[in-house]
């Protein structure tokens, strides 16, 4: 199979705003092989030929890379990509038992697919935000401080279709296809949603404020 | 008594900080763009200002290092895979004040005579991403970037890149490598990036912290970033708590504060329990416990105490926690990431983790205590690049400090914890 002409000139279309972003046109690769992703949910045969093509590389070559990085499903993932951080800290914080309850809870393990395509869950390591363990992503968007509780109550909103809010993000959680999207390069407009920062990324701040505590003032000030 | 001073963290409470509103007029960038580059070098070296993305490496003399006049385009690549386990400063740095990093962008590629950056973020946080790029944006609209800024004849593109989920990516000879569209694995050094970089043109690499870090130096003074730290280990840095402390969050300090004053700060570990053992930079530098409670959180007296600073990533455990649990996670972690280049990391890491899942289970013997610290030294030393080493940290500290841990595992044949014990919701 390969893509619909409709399809393959918009692919086109968006492959060489890409590729005209970096001097060396290889260097597209890697948002290519996630535009392909935002197009079928995994790195397609079809997705790898159409960034060999796009690039002058072989598909072996393209192959090469796409397998190296963890991002790259190899089969489809689900509508919501859901992950759970089982890194040390938040293992230990709770991520295990969150990972134990959530893979029974809905039925499928690492790197598994539900049969209707809503769900699939990934082992996680850490995500950069040891402050709010346990974590969870979906579709690499946070959700903070989980409990096993939490973690199946979102789960299953995400199987009702019901709005799903991250909660350092935007309003509304996007598909795993249009997350791909954006880290293709292309934007979405919703990089205003979501706090500045919250929760432990403002306490020190909001202890310094409280004691009156300040930077230095500036050389040759006063 | 040493108290906190958000420079990078100060306006994150405003909810526009991410906006060219919240965050002010690029005045620093202005100035820097009216400097000789030269000067901008010596002033950054004159700051004291030591690389934040674990190494701790003089950024101002890396800069230094870029040949100058020889005729090649120069690049400028930040750092911004954030991977280390416990290491999380950067990412809510760039959610919530993006254009920090992008006005450091400039000033820096300006003193390497770079018209070419990139950032290099990890894919696995897509709002930073859209933070990133809405900054960027902003950046071009407002002629911050782009050609002839603020009229000064200088040119500078920035291209934000997500990265596709690699640990090794954050080394930065596999970043550059991924950066060119190939598999992230590490180069041999020499030739070192400053020479021989991305597409084999001088580069610099640093980390977000540290570009980040130039406006303040430009807009207050060298002398006003060295005012803060430790003879050696100048200016501020975000201190991130983790774990089992009352109060996790991001603390940005002078260099030298101690673990004793940030918990002071952070409300003490949770409450009714007690330090058992931490990171002091994330989960390659060697472990500590409570004896190292006043060291201070600098480049030489953490090093002076066998650990590194690192990435001031300060994962806190409490008497709830099995090391040995702990150990066998980032061993798994190890393993999972090397990148297979080389045999001493990634036979090595596989055996660390089989020897230490038997450990966990109660089914090792003494034995496999020396077998473990044999493969570490295998390692130490002998892999391609650093991960291998930052491998072995937890290894030699864990057992140093917690030999009659590992062997109480196999004498009652199981694990002493209970893990529901540490867990957030789990019962004193
Ligand atoms: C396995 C490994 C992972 C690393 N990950 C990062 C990272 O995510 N961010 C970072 O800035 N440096 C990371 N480093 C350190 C970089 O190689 C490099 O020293 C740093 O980016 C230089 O910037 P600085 O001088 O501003 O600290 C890593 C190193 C290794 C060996
Ligand atoms: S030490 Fe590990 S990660 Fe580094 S090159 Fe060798 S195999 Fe790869
Ligand atoms: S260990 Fe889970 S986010 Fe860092």
């Amino acid at each position: 199979m390969t893509y619909a002409p409709e399809v393959r000139e918009r692919l086109e279309r968006d492959a060489k705003e890409i590729i005209g972003r970096y001097p060396k046109s290889r260097s597209a690769l890697l948002p290519l092989l996630h535009l392909v992703q935002s197009e079928d949910g995994y790195v397609s045969d079809d997705g790898q030929e159409f960034c060999a093509e796009m690039l002058g590389l072989t598909k072996a070559e393209v192959v090469g890379v796409s397998t190296f990085y963890t991002m790259y499903k190899r089969k489809p993932a689900g509508q919501y990509h859901v992950g759970v951080c089982i890194n040390t800290l938040c293992a230990v914080m709770g991520g295990d038992q969150i990972w134990e309850e959530l893979t029974e809870h809905v039925g499928v393990g690492h790197d598994e697919t539900t049969a209707d395509g809503k769900i699939s869950l990934e082992r996680l390591e850490c995500n950069a935000a040891c402050d709010f363990a346990p974590v969870m992503m979906v579709n690499w968007e946070f959700f903070d401080n989980q409990t096993p509780a939490s973690a199946k109550q979102l789960v299953d909103d995400l199987r009702d279709g019901k709005d799903v809010a991250p909660t350092r993000g935007p309003k509304k959680l996007c598909t795993f296809k249009e997350a791909s999207r954006v880290l293709a390069g292309m934007s979405d407009g919703l990089a205003g949603d979501g706090p500045s920062a919250a929760g432990p990324s403002l306490e020190g701040l909001r202890l310094a404020k409280e004691k009156g505590w300040s930077k230095p003032p500036r050389e040759g000030a006063e | 008594m040493t108290t906190l001073t958000p420079v990078l963290t100060e306006n994150w409470d405003k909810p526009d900080s991410f906006t060219l509103d919240g965050y002010g007029d690029y005045s620093a960038a202005r100035k820097a763009l009216g400097m000789d580059p030269d000067a901008i070098i010596q002033a950054v070296k004159d700051s004291g200002l030591r690389g934040r993305g674990g190494a701790g490496f003089p950024t101002g003399m890396k800069w230094g290092f870029i040949p100058q006049g020889d005729g090649k385009p120069h690049y400028l690549v930040v750092n911004a895979d954030e991977s280390e386990p416990g290491t999380c400063k950067d990412i809510p740095l760039m959610m919530a004040n993006p254009h920090a990093l992008v006005e450091g962008v400039i000033i820096t590629s300006y003193a390497i005579r770079a018209n070419h950056a990139f950032i290099y973020v990890r894919g696995e946080v897509l709002h930073v991403i859209r933070r990133l790029r809405a900054a960027v944006q902003e950046a071009y609209e407002k002629g911050y970037l782009g050609s002839d800024i603020f009229g000064s004849g200088y040119d500078l593109e920035l291209v934000v890149h997500s990265g596709a989920g690699a640990y090794i990516c954050g080394e930065e000879t596999a970043l550059l490598d991924s950066l060119e569209g190939y598999r992230g694995q590490p180069r041999l050094k020499p030739p070192f990036p400053a020479v021989a970089g991305l597409y084999a043109c001088p580069t610099v690499i640093n980390n977000v912290e540290s570009v980040a870090s130039v406006p303040s130096i430009v807009a207050n003074g060298a002398a006003w970033f060295a005012s803060m730290g430790t003879e050696k280990s100048k200016g501020f840095g975000i201190f991130s708590l983790s774990g089992h402390v009352t109060r996790p969050g991001q603390y940005e300090a002078p260099l030298g504060i101690t673990l004793r004053e940030l918990l002071d700060m952070a409300g003490g570990i949770r409450e009714g329990h007690r330090l058992k053992f931490w990171t002091p930079g994330g989960s390659s530098t060697p472990i500590f416990t409570e004896e190292h409670l006043d060291v201070p959180l600098d480049f030489e007296s953490v090093g002076a105490k066998g650990s590194m600073l690192g990435t001031r990533a300060l994962q806190i455990f409490d008497e709830t926690t099995c090391v040995v649990r702990a150990v066998l996670r980032w061993t798994e972690f190890y393993a999972h990431e090397s990148c297979g280049k080389c045999t001493p990391c990634r036979e090595g890491t596989y055996w660390l983790k089989q020897v230490l899942k038997r450990l966990e289970k109660g089914q090792g013997t003494e034995e496999d205590l020396s077998t473990i610290t044999d493969i570490a030294d295998n390692i130490l030393g002998r892999s391609f690049c650093a991960l291998g080493d930052g491998a072995t940290s937890p290894i030699h500290s864990s057992v140093k400090h917690f030999r009659d841990e590992y062997l109480k595992h196999f004498e009652i044949g199981g694990c002493p914890f209970d893990p529901a014990a540490s867990t957030v919701w789990g019962k004193a």
